[in-house]
């Protein structure tokens, strides 16, 4: 017998309703979206680099064509959309690695600015080992 | 149970793809999404194809490929879940490890395509 005099089959959990749009109430939740949405830009940027890897593969001709229409201004916007989007990206990730793991020598606890970066250096010797592979 | 025992390995790869995606797009998209499309830098195409052509090449592609699109799928299946609201769990799941699936045997075809 519930308080109510009901029957306890009237009890209905308590679901309160979220509003689609409830991160555009605060700067913090809209930069946590946007970080998120990184993900969609990732996915194009790995389209594209098939496409690419594609034309490599067939011809000369074929990856002229490729750099023709990668060279359109919608194709051009959402890259360099993308290239903002991946910074967020990076800079968020390296943010928050030291706080999702903790890395000890013997019994030092290596600070989280250490494991920071290290990451940057990581990010330059990548880029410019990729940078190198490229125009060598 | 099947999901339940996914769900470690997502996560695993997920944070692969993190890392990965972190180091490697920003040179990668400034390179071959701006640079060379607008004409800032000419690689050869003899070089580029010998590059792509190299086994060592279609190892590191592959992995990056097929990480980054797991990390973008897991990703933007929790971006639909919390961000928009979204409550179709089981769908929404099914549609985006689906595309990562459909994305990385695409990326393998084409990746042996051009060794």
């Amino acid at each position: 017998m519930s308080p109510s005099g009901g029957t306890p089959t009237d009890l209905r959990p308590y679901r309160p309703r979220i509003s689609t749009w409830w991160w555009t109430r605060k700067r913090s939740y809209i930069v946590f979206v946007l970080r998120e949405l990184s993900s969609v830009f990732i996915a194009w940027f790995v389209v594209f680099l098939v496409l690419l890897v594609y034309a490599i593969g067939q011809s000369e001709a074929a990856y002229r064509t490729f750099l023709d229409w990668a060279s359109s201004p919608w194709v051009i916007a959402l890259n360099v959309l993308s290239l903002v989007f991946v910074l967020l990206h990076t800079v968020t990730w390296f943010a928050l690695t030291p706080q999702a793991m903790e890395v000890r020598i013997d019994d030092w606890k290596v600070p989280g600015f250490h494991i920071l970066a290290g990451q940057y250096t990581g990010l330059v010797v990548v880029s410019l080992f990729v940078l190198w592979l490229v125009t060598l | 149970m099947t999901r339940r025992r996914i769900t470690p390995l997502v996560w695993l790869m997920f944070s692969g793809g993190g890392v990965v995606a972190a180091v490697f797009l920003p040179i990668l998209i400034l390179v071959f999404g701006l640079a060379a499309p607008l004409g800032w830098i000419d690689p050869s195409y003899a070089h580029l194809r010998a590059v792509v052509g190299n086994p060592v090449t279609f190892v590191v592609l592959l992995g990056l490929f097929v990480l980054m699109l797991v990390h973008s799928a897991h990703r933007f299946r929790y971006t639909l879940y919390d961000g928009l609201q979204i409550k179709r769990r089981r769908t929404v799941a099914v549609l985006c490890y689906g595309a990562a699936v459909v994305g990385s045997v695409a990326a393998v075809l084409v990746l042996v395509s051009a060794l």
